[in-house]
């Protein structure tokens, strides 16, 4: 099944989803393992899974060190490979791949996709790859009936978001604010304007990001959004508290 | 250019969305401005009585004898004001930049040259300034840290991955994602995502322009060879332009050999096997970088050249076959240092000397009836510190002793 057919079915049954993010290899793929197992098991319904770069231009601070974290203990692409395999196997929710265009372009686009549809991976967020530099990645994820993942900035007008969402599969990724992950936004009146906007401009399910943190931000966001996004958040309270605080955390989101 | 942004196989954007309409509505401005002579001709008047332009080409007599080769001339954008011709770049897009109507400007920075300028720019122009530098840039360069401040700048260190450039650039783009309303990054050199690289280049294309009259005027005939250093490859950009169509004129960029080529530990993109093609930071070209697409430390006694990439346009006119590589290593760089300051009394920065060490190697084989230039990109005065200690100068380390004394209590 097709991510966005998998989504929908999902939303059938819930006011809003929850999808939750972790970069590979931080602190180790072993912590990831109990991380992810502890979402699913409180209900969370699709994970994206960070590839780690060396230049992650569009995430920040604590995402940013991750990222760096995890290539220095030594985590390669194709350990993010074999790990989402498993995870994939293991867990009956989808599970994306979100990384910087360099990653993929380096493994060989063909061969990155390939894998990819193989070991069941739905979709693909590459916040570095606007639709005009990604007429090969737009091909591929066609070709093999993954989801290229678009995104919507709240600076995007509405007839870049036509053009995106018409480049996009599965859902669209509404940055909730200017600037880089993890940082708090206000939920305010230009905020319900802009997610009118996104809606008026797709089909596709709308996810909303950065810096979501609690059952209220939650709230906040159902009948807007169908999905919530928590990224930063769970990072910081695995360094926090361990791996075991995850579970309760995100049971306590809906 | 064919695909938009792109310089044969080379460039193009790779940028988030968040930053899509302000790149649309940094290419309209920049469309504009390249299109207006009056825009050309104002930035011309600025750097003749701002900057001192144009700058002069130096014979270096005693070094052409020195070697008995080829005449040697010497670009001397060091004598711009701030120092280098990081300057050039910097007035420019501040003439851009009011016309945008943008109130505050934030930049990168590796040696601190192009820091230095662009703070110089904001205090003429009344901007707010933020620079990001890497934290070990911080320490390298600190004489050019207290100016950015001293007028008026904020200088943010940049404590993540290896704490250079690249490190800088991605801070600064993290800054603009947020705050492209009011505010406009300054790119320092000719990298980057569309217009950035051909931008930059065009605002340095006055170092080629300057270059090419003077010689003729000076030599009365044309260089065979023009030698520049290369970090991200503005200061080469800027005075290769002017000799592009000569086609009998060779064009050296040289880049950082730092330990030397086989110990890995250098910025030679190009002038090495270990680059490969690569995207980050918003622009395709080739990049010191792992199998797995990771960026690789590199290394150089000179900040400016400490980089992981290399201008699209400079990787297109390599591939092209039009300019060639070669690299210098620290040590190289320090003996001809040394030696330029003895035979000429001029003091390039580390940076610039790594263009005179290959041109040197290559003056003997060159007649006295030909010309070379090398473009001495900026001053070395502001490498006081690194100069000293590489020389190990036991009067320079009296006297820091002594002021660490003074300053203990």
């Amino acid at each position: 099944m097709q991510l966005e057919q998998q989504l929908g079915a999902a939303r059938a049954q819930k006011d809003i989803l929850l999808m939750t993010h972790l970069v590979l290899g931080y602190p180790s793929f072993e912590v990831n393992r109990q991380v992810i197992k502890q979402m699913v098991e409180n209900g969370v319904d699709v994970i994206e899974l960070q590839i780690p770069f060396s230049e992650p231009m569009a995430d920040g601070p604590v995402i940013m060190m991750a990222n760096q974290e995890s290539i220095a203990a030594g985590a390669t692409v194709q350990q993010c490979f074999e790990f989402a395999a498993e995870m994939a196997a293991t867990h009956d929710i989808p599970f994306l791949f979100m990384t910087y265009y360099n990653i993929l372009f380096k493994y060989d686009e063909e061969e990155f996709f390939k894998k990819s549809k193989e070991i069941g991976i739905k979709g693909f967020i590459v916040p570095d790859l606007p639709p005009e530099e990604g007429e090969k990645y737009l091909a591929l994820t066609k070709k093999y009936e993954l989801a290229p993942i678009q995104i919507f900035a709240p600076t995007s007008t509405e007839e870049r978001m036509r053009f995106l969402a018409d480049n996009g599969a599965g859902f669209i990724y509404c940055v909730a604010r200017k600037g880089v992950t993890g940082k708090k936004s206000s939920f305010d009146e230009d905020f319900a304007a802009y997610m009118a906007r996104c809606r008026a401009a797709t089909d596709l399910p709308l996810a909303v990001g950065f810096g979501i943190a609690d059952k209220s931000d939650v709230e906040t966001l159902t009948g807007k959004a169908d999905i919530a996004v928590i990224g930063t958040a769970t990072i910081k309270l695995v360094e926090e508290k361990g791996p075991e605080a995850v579970g309760p955390f995100i049971a306590s989101l809906r | 250019m064919n695909k938009k942004g792109y310089f044969g196989n080379w460039g193009g954007a790779y940028i988030p969305e968040v930053l899509y309409e302000t790149f649309k509505q940094l290419n309209q401005a920049f469309e504009q401005v390249k299109g207006d002579p009056a825009f050309w001709q104002e930035y011309i008047d600025l750097m003749a009585t701002y900057s001192c332009r144009p700058t002069p080409l130096t014979h270096a007599e005693n070094l052409s004898r020195h070697f008995g080769g080829g005449q040697i001339y010497i670009k001397r954008e060091d004598l711009n004001h701030t120092g280098a011709h990081k300057a050039n770049n910097v007035m420019g897009q501040g003439l851009l930049v009011k016309r945008m109507g943008k109130k505050r400007v934030i930049a990168e920075t590796g040696a601190g040259q192009h820091g230095v300028a662009t703070a110089t720019m904001a205090a003429k122009f009344g901007f707010e300034c933020t620079i990001y530098m890497g934290e070990e840039d911080v320490i390298r360069q600190r004489p050019n840290v207290f100016w950015m401040e001293k007028m008026g700048a904020t200088v943010v260190p940049v404590t993540s991955g290896a704490r250079t450039l690249k490190d800088a650039i991605n801070e600064a783009f993290r800054d603009w994602v947020s705050s492209m309303d009011d505010t406009h990054y300054v790119m320092g050199t000719v990298c980057g995502p569309h217009p950035f690289p051909e931008m930059v280049a065009w605002f340095q294309s006055i170092i080629g322009i300057e270059a090419r009259k003077q010689i003729l005027n000076q030599f009365g005939k044309l260089p065979e060879r023009v030698y520049a250093c290369v970090g991200g490859g503005s200061n080469a950009m800027g005075i290769f332009q002017g000799f592009l169509a000569d086609k009998a004129v060779d064009l050296i960029g040289v880049e950082a050999g730092g330990k030397g080529i086989d110990t890995g530990q250098h910025a030679a993109r190009l002038a090495s096997k270990d680059a490969s093609v690569g995207v980050a930071q918003g622009y395709k070209t080739m990049f010191l970088q792992n199998d797995d697409g990771q960026m690789l430390d590199t290394h150089s006694v000179a900040a400016g050249l400490d980089y992981i990439g290399v201008s699209p346009i400079l990787s297109d006119l390599w591939e092209k076959k039009r300019v060639r590589f070669a690299a210098a290593t620290d040590a190289e760089v320090m003996a001809a240092l040394d030696l330029t300051m003895k035979k000429e009394g001029i003091i390039p920065a580390l940076e610039s000397t790594h263009a005179f060490v290959h041109a040197f190697k290559e003056a003997p084989e060159l007649k006295p009836d030909q010309a070379l230039i090398i473009n001495q990109s900026g001053r070395g005065d502001k490498d006081i510190f690194t100069i000293a200690h590489a020389f190990d100068d036991p009067s320079w380390k009296a006297f820091i002793r002594g002021k660490g004394e003074e300053y203990a209590t």
